[in-house]
């Protein structure tokens, strides 16, 4: 570890720490209809959208309301962004004249942005300018909102006390986008400009090089989309190369900023769970042990980056670092990020469920791969997707109390609720239906000419490429190991379910267990209440998420990276 | 939940998400197309660079320059065709993907008549992007094609090596990022300075 990269670290850290409790706060009054600053601007519109969509604000629903409105949402945007992909070619704002997308491709686009995932089996310079805006752009917003709203009514089952209902969808979700996603997206795309990220509108430009030759550049309306990507913990890019590519990312400050941006609203959501619930140190705790599995990733994947490959160092390559070159292992990264700000951006994305990717993931070295791969499977907690990532933690949580429960023989109870057989019973249905999901379908591929046929690294390496896909479907993370040939029918199927799954099958038992909380009373800490504020209990839950995570997928990255770092470093090649 | 319901559900949702596809994706892209022009112009264009009221590229974005007068970018999945972007996405224990560095390895040793010494080749020159566009290269892959520069310009290597220190860009506030040279900037900064001898 080098002095510059432990400071960055450090510094990440410390800026995390220190807006978590600003921006959670400011979420919690939010969900719970507190004034604000920001209320002489949202409020009339707010009201404005409440009249036109004929909503009833002050209505709340039961668990089972909520949940059929958040899926409804999510059905209805993915048939909606199904026609806009199939018909873009005759639609305006299209300079380029893109046509329709095939409908695998676009079924599998429209599954994608609704579920959170932004899996990109699309190319985005494939993609008109209105279907990037209204298409992607929108959707960027709609999901985090749902997502958001899970969170809010999941946290209000705890904070209630024999209550039938957990809030109204609608609000919740037009609140998130309202007060929370847009005026940051809106702060964060004009600096994004201010950096060098383009958005315009007009036809792709051509110029003539100093050699004579001649080089088409893309244009577009890219930072409005790219700040919302991040911040909503989206991650379908505007072009193919994801932030990667200059357009999107175009500085190490933006680098910087990206990777932070990612980490904000799930950070500050485990700070808003504190306040709701009455303990700010209940947030503090989940916040501690998604920062300790976040440091660990970060520090790892440098490691193994800056390290460099050894195959390169036999055909006389020099990946030292210099004060002339950064050195590592620079297939897929960027010179101006080099190995630190590929590291840590590519920690940030696959922890916090982005998927936006500024360098190749299926050129990092076996190690540093099959660490990003591990954050997705650990079911996106470290600090995870906005809302997803706290309400998946939230059940970790659940069950960390119930072995502790367990051990000394009495009902675990957590923030006040006692923790009983239906909770159980629907927490460890999240906990298995995504390693079951993921074990499957990648088992189903791997026996199948069509899964098969889109390896494009041979050896242990296609095998990484196919698990880290099916995982990153279902995680709803969306980052890839690119080479794979995704955008076949099979994978386009394949993965669509994946993400279905990885996003319905979830939140409906998440919200059962809301509801089913919400109605209980609270019952009084006593001495032997398990206190979940304690770095014990930090610990415990560490525990419980790497052990279910490494029980589950340990064989399956055994067969992929961890083979393949071995055979790397005695030289062999596929 | 009763049919009634469960119509009003999907009323809600629908008349929510045609509000917030006007409001998230037409209103608010539209306003920062707005803003951006009005006060950052042509940053959000795409930092295009001029010459003689030409555009030549973009700053951002890197080209394939081939010929021995110039400094050459790193390799591109793309062949830095900028209408397209990506990685080449080859694993670390890809037979073709070693096989092809050690290629380029050659080749430079090839274009640099000889001075380039093996075990010492950066490796960022040798390697693609995770754009396909990357624009920069790091110091070190620029001073290796030095000599090649300075015998096709008829200037001394020294100068050369001075004008790479002068264009490199250090770490973003100190500790962002690792130090690179511009290869558009860098390339028009020789033809001004050192004109080709016609």
């Amino acid at each position: 570890m080098t002095a510059i990269g432990l400071f960055q670290i450090l510094l990440f850290i410390a800026i995390l720490i220190i807006i978590t409790p600003f921006l959670g706060s400011y979420i919690a009054k939010v969900f719970q209809r507190e004034r604000t600053f920001l209320d002489p601007v949202m409020r009339p519109v707010e009201r404005l959208i409440y009249r036109l969509a004929s909503v009833d604000e002050q209505r709340e629903m039961g668990w089972r309301e909520y949940t059929v409105s958040a899926i409804a949402i999510g059905v209805l945007g993915a048939v909606i962004l199904y026609v806009v992909l199939r018909i873009q070619g005759i639609l305006p704002l299209n300079p380029q004249g893109r046509g329709s997308l095939s409908p695998d491709l676009a079924f599998n686009t429209a599954i994608s942005f609704v579920t959170h995932t932004n899996w990109q089996a699309y190319a985005g310079e494939n993609l008109a300018y209105l279907t990037q805006m209204m298409g992607l752009t929108a959707q960027n917003f709609i999901a985090a909102g749902t997502a958001m709203g899970v969170a809010a009514a999941l946290i209000r089952g705890f904070a209630r006390k024999t209550a039938e209902t957990v809030g109204n969808f609608w609000v919740d979700m037009t609140r998130s986008i309202l007060w929370v996603l847009l005026p940051l997206a809106l702060v964060f795309a004009i600096f994004l400009v201010s950096q060098g990220v383009i958005q315009n509108l007009s036809p792709y430009v051509t110029v003539k090089t100093l050699e004579g030759t001649s080089q088409s550049i893309a244009m577009g309306p890219v930072a409005s989309q790219e700040a919302i990507k991040i911040l909503g913990t989206n991650g379908g890019g505007f072009f193919n190369a994801n932030a990667a590519h200059p357009f999107e990312n175009p500085t190490p400050l933006t680098n910087f900023l990206q990777a932070i941006a990612m980490l904000a609203i799930p950070a500050a959501l485990t700070y808003a769970f504190g306040k709701m619930v009455g303990n700010a140190r209940q947030g503090w705790a989940l916040f501690a042990a998604m920062m300790i599995l976040l440091t660990v990733g970060v520090i790892t994947v440098f490691a193994a980056e800056q390290g460099g490959n050894p195959l390169l160092t036999r055909v006389g390559v020099d990946q030292a670092a210099t004060s002339r070159q950064g050195g590592g292992n620079m297939e897929g990264k960027e010179v101006r990020f080099g190995p630190f700000g590929s590291a840590l951006y590519a920690n940030a994305t696959t922890a916090a469920a982005v998927g936006s990717v500024n360098s190749s993931h299926d050129s990092f070295t076996p190690i540093g791969g099959s660490v990003l791969m591990f954050n997705m499977m650990l079911s996106e907690v470290v600090f995870g997707g906005v809302g997803a990532g706290l309400f998946t933690m939230l059940i970790f949580a659940v069950v960390a109390v119930f072995i502790a429960g367990l051990m000394v023989g009495r009902t675990p109870e957590y923030i006040g609720k006692k923790i009983e057989a239906k909770e159980m019973k629907m927490a460890m249905l999240v906990v298995l239906i995504f390693p079951a999901t993921i074990l499957i379908l990648t088992a189903l591929a791997v026996m199948t000419g069509a899964g098969k046929a889109g390896i494009f690294n041979p050896g242990p390496h296609g095998f990484s490429e196919i698990l880290y896909g099916v995982t990153s479907a279902a995680a709803n993370n969306g980052s890839a190991f690119g080479g794979l040939k995704a955008n076949s029918q099979f994978y386009n199927v394949l993965l669509g379910i994946s993400m279905m799954i990885g996003r319905f099958a979830i939140i409906v038992p998440v919200l059962a267990i809301a509801g089913s909380l919400a109605s209980k009373k609270a019952v009084p800490e006593s001495a032997g209440t398990f206190p979940t504020t304690r770095p014990l209990f930090v610990g415990l839950l560490i525990g419980v998420v790497i052990i279910v995570g490494a029980l589950t997928f340990f064989p399956a990255l055994a067969l992929g990276p961890f083979v393949e770092q071995l055979l790397m470093k005695a030289g062999i090649t596929f | 939940m009763k049919g009634t319901s469960l119509r009003r559900v999907f009323k809600n949702a629908a008349l929510l998400l045609v509000l917030f596809i006007i409001l998230t994706g037409l209103i608010y892209p539209f306003v920062i197309v707005g803003l951006g022009e009005l006060v950052f112009g042509g940053k959000a264009g795409g930092n295009l660079v001029f010459v003689d009221g030409k555009p030549v590229g973009s700053s951002l974005i890197g080209q394939a320059f081939t010929r021995d007068e110039y400094f050459h970018p790193r390799p591109s999945a793309v062949d830095y065709d900028a209408s397209l972007s990506g990685p080449a996405n080859f694993g670390p224990t890809n037979r073709n993907y070693i096989e092809s560095v050690g290629k380029r390895v050659d080749k430079l040793g090839k274009e640099n008549n000889g001075q380039v010494i093996k075990g010492e080749i950066p490796v960022d020159i040798v390697t693609s992007s995770g754009s396909g566009l990357d624009p920069e290269i790091t110091p070190a892959a620029a001073r290796l094609q030095a000599a090649r520069i300075a015998v096709r310009r008829g200037v001394s290597k020294e100068k050369i090596d001075s004008l790479i220190e002068e264009m490199t860009v250090g770490r973003e506030l100190g500790f962002l990022g690792e130090y690179r040279v511009n290869v558009l900037i860098l390339n028009l900064e020789l033809d001004k300075r050192f004109p080709l001898k016609k």
